[in-house]
Order: C-alpha cells, then structure tokens, then sequence
C-alpha cells in the first residue's frame, strides 16, 4: 500500500503540499476544521479581488485524484489526536497558518473600539468564527495601524462606495452594514519610511482610485538618509513613492471620505476611558482624535499540540520543513515561515517540505493502520462526519447559484450549522 | 491587468518565477519566459523574486519594451494553450 500523508490545513500552502504529494504517489488527506477549503484564499483575499481568488481552480486539482481526499469539519488535536494521526499516516504536514492578529502592545490597546484588523477581515470574509465588526462602522475617524497589504484591504474596504462592492461575494449583513457605515475619516499609520513601506505598488495604487480625497504629508515624502539607498534599488518602493508624489500633488477636493496617510508615527498609547477616542503619536506627541482603530501589524499562528513552538515568531522550528525533534512532523506555509509572502510564495514553500518529507519517507515506521477507511471510521465512532470534496462541492454550487440570482459573484453562506447541512 | 515579462529576460531565464507562480502560467518561450496573460491571476508574486526585475504590470512596461505585451499574447494565442 502507498505511503499516506496527512496534510492539516486546507490553504494554499497546505494544497499546494497535497498537489506535490500526489504527484509523487502518495495518498494525502486534507483535514480542515472547517467545512471550506481554500483558507485564506476564501477568507482572506478581498472581494473585490476576485482575479486572484481564481487561484481556487488551480488550488482544487488534487481533489480529483481518488487517492486525495478532503477531511473537512474535522478538527486536529480534538477529532483526530496526535496517536491517531501516528496510528494511520507516514507523516503529517502541518499548515494552519497564523490567523492570530497582533496588537501592538501599547496601553489602552484592547480598549472596546480597537480590534486586529485580522478580525475585521474575517468578518467581511464571511468566515463563520467571526465577531461582528458593525458596531466599528458606526465610527467616523478609524485608524488603521501598519504599512502592509492588510492595512491597505483594511483601508479600502473601509473607504469603499458600498455600492461598488454590490457585485461581489461580501456576506449579505456585512454589504448591509458597509451601506450603512458612517466613516468619513481613515487615517493611515505607519512607523515605517514610504520607501520601507511593505505594500505592493499594485495595492496603494487602488486607494487612489476609490473617488476619496487622499492626504499625504508633504514631510513624509522626503527620503530619509537611509531611505534614499532603499529607493534607488527596489522598483517597487520607488514606485510607491511616486504614486504618494502623484497624490500629494493632486488639488484638495471635497469627496465625502478622506484617506490621511501618516508615515513615520509610532503608535504609543491607545486613549479613552471606556472606549477608544483618540491615539496618541510619536514622534511629536500629537493626540489624534479616532473613533475605533485596528491594527495590521502581523499575524501570529497559534501552538499546535506535541510540536515545539517559537513564541516570539509565531512559527513552529523547522529545518527545511523538518519539525525539529519531532520525526514524521512537517510545517508549511505561514505556520513554518510566519506571516509573509504572496499566494504564489506557498508553492515554493510547500515544495521545500514535501521534498524534505519525500526523502525521509523510506526511514519513517509505517502506520499500523494504513487503509484510507480506519480513519473515516475512527472519525465516525467518534460521531464526526467529514465534509468530502463532494461535499463542499454542493456548498459551492449553492453559493454560486444563490449569488447568480442576486447578480454576482457568488453569495456566501456563513453560519456554520447552516454551511454542513448544505454539504450534506 | 496582467504582466509582463521584458527582453530584459533574454540570456538569463533564471525560472524563479516559475517556482512562485501560483496558477503555472509562466512559460518558456524560447530565448525568455513568457506570462499567459488569460491565465495570469495578477497575484504580482514574480515580480520580486525576478532577478533581472524584467516582470511589469502591462501599464508599467517600460516604454522601449512595450512589444514585450503584444509578443506574450500571440505567443499563447498560436500556442493553444490559452
């Protein structure tokens, strides 16, 4: 019988691995905790992304080997232990990711009114765990804290004309709340330079053109020593610079929102007494009024039972994708490098350790129990009935359908009971 | 949107973008690697990781490159394999 993996995760980095791994004749379970696979692709990308989220169709293709199958619905470390995994695997790749969003670690940041933008996204996402983020819409002055993609997605779907975002997959309550939003002001921080910003040309490009009034400050513009050296070796920061250039020159307009771009300020101090109602900056001291802030600063993955953890990085020690200490054990994606990287940055990534795992694979102890049915049956003593690819297929079809009637994209179901009836 | 890769490719075809592109639509194209701009996602993951920086948006290709855009769209076209 052939070797079996198990790969926990069902993102790009945890496909990706699944499609190297079937290439090589091994037989791959894809577990997710949730009935959906895609991860971040579904909950992450933005919806008016939809180009990249295409990515889904490339991501698929191992499920139509009969020697892959999706495990979806079931959770690993509760449904599945590490002994069970042991029991009926070769190995396992483990690729979670990090879906824990920071807070920068100032006073008064948990202050009601103050969120990781991570959660933010997930709502607007339509990912089933997600807190509401309506009563953060009922703010006029929003900071977004950071100077990545996330801050950028987190900044534009705020400032967005809802009616624009009509045609696409946004859950029906969250299109309903960014109609009814009330922000007026965005305001942008970032500690680093423009020229060390991490966003991507492409991304700071469309808050341009989005019909708001942006501010740059014209002090901001101006490298810094440091910057200069920076700027004349990277396309893509001298291009963000230019685009801030562009803007910065634009006449003042009156458009009914303002995106306000801060470069090097540093977050110090979340103020309010019972709710968020200012922050306060550095350098300069300045007390800048907000209603609600969130940060995008980071992601951090989260301990996985039985595999050693860097608390700092958020990233589980690996050599090569190798867990070290810990054989049959493989990392990939964001759990083993952290939060950084495009979709494409998982293939190569998941690539490294599945080639690690395939050359460890003739050393690794067979399982005891290697037939594809112990573990569905396992699963069924235990009353947890995986979501099949089969199974996500209807909830996939059901989505595109519902969003077909309503002229768009795709309508996303969210409430998970609602989610596993419809997958049958 | 799509990209591009320019003539700034030839003699180099280091591939690094193959190992990136999360939807395989980077080609070898004879004396560079090509984007196939129907199959492209426009995730901007080769773009970075390009050696040489010839990777552009179609909007940004430098202006003495622009036939770079119309060459990758018949070089897919003739090939089928859009």
């Amino acid at each position: 019988m052939s070797p079996r993996v198990l790969v926990v995760g069902a993102g790009p980095a945890g496909l990706y691995a699944a499609a190297t791994l079937a290439a090589a004749d091994v037989g791959v379970d894809v577990a997710d905790r949730l009935p959906t696979p895609y991860g971040l692709v579904r909950y992450g990308v933005a919806p008016d992304h939809p180009k990249i989220k295409s990515v889904t169709r490339v991501l698929a293709r191992p499920f139509s080997a009969e020697s892959v199958r999706f495990l979806g619905n079931v959770t690993v470390g509760v449904d599945l232990t590490v002994a069970d995994i042991r029991g009926h695997y070769d190995a396992v790749v483990y690729a979670t990711g990090a879906a824990r969003g920071l807070r920068p670690g100032v006073p008064g940041d948990d202050l009601p009114g103050s969120a990781p933008a991570a959660d933010f996204v997930a709502w607007y996402g339509g990912h089933p765990d997600a807190v509401s983020a309506e009563e953060l819409l009922d703010a006029r002055r929003i900071a977004v804290i950071g100077a990545g993609n996330v801050a950028l997605d987190t900044a534009r779907m705020l400032l967005k004309d809802a009616r624009a975002l009509a045609d696409t997959e946004l859950p029906d309550a969250v299109l309903a709340a960014l109609s009814r939003s009330r922000v007026t002001d965005v305001h942008l921080i970032a500690r680093r330079g423009p020229a060390r910003a991490k966003f991507t040309p492409v991304e700071l490009r469309e808050l341009g053109e989005l019909g708001v009034d942006v501010l740059v400050r014209p002090d901001d513009l101006e490298p810094s020593a440091d910057e200069a050296g920076v700027v004349a070796g990277d396309r893509a920061a001298r291009t963000n610079v230019e685009i801030l250039r562009e803007w910065a020159g634009r006449p003042g307009g009156d458009a009914a929102r303002r995106l306000h771009l801060w470069f090097r300020t540093r977050l110090v101090e979340v103020c309010g007494r019972d709710r968020v109602d200012a922050l306060l900056l550095e350098p300069g001291g300045e007390r800048l009024p907000v209603d609600a802030v969130l940060y995008a600063i980071g992601h951090r993955g989260t301990p996985l039972l039985g595999l050693p953890f860097d608390e700092v990085t958020g990233t589980v020690p690996h050599e090569r994708g190798r867990v070290l200490g810990v054989p049959g054990a493989y990392v990939a994606g964001w759990l083993k490098r952290g939060a950084t990287g495009v979709i494409g940055t998982n293939k190569a990534d998941a690539g490294e350790t599945v080639a690690s795992l395939l050359a460890d694979l003739p050393g690794l102890p067979r399982p005891a129990e290697p037939d594809p049915a112990a573990v569905t049956a396992l699963l069924e003593r235990r009353g947890v009935r995986p979501v099949t690819w089969a199974g996500w297929t209807r909830l996939d079809a059901h989505e595109a359908e519902l969003g077909r009637r309503q002229g768009r994209a795709r309508a996303k179901i969210t409430d998970l009971p609602a989610m596993l009836a419809i997958c049958g | 949107m799509t990209y591009t890769i320019t003539s700034r490719c030839v003699g180099t075809k280091d591939e690094s973008c193959v190992t990136v592109c999360p939807v395989d639509c980077i080609h070898d194209a004879g004396e560079q690697m090509m984007i196939d701009p129907v199959e492209c996602i426009d995730c901007g993951a080769c773009v970075p990781i390009c050696p040489v920086d010839a990777i552009f948006t179609e909007d940004e290709v430098p202006a003495e490159e622009v036939d770079a855009i119309g060459a990758a769209r018949s070089f897919f076209r003739s090939d089928g394999s859009s």
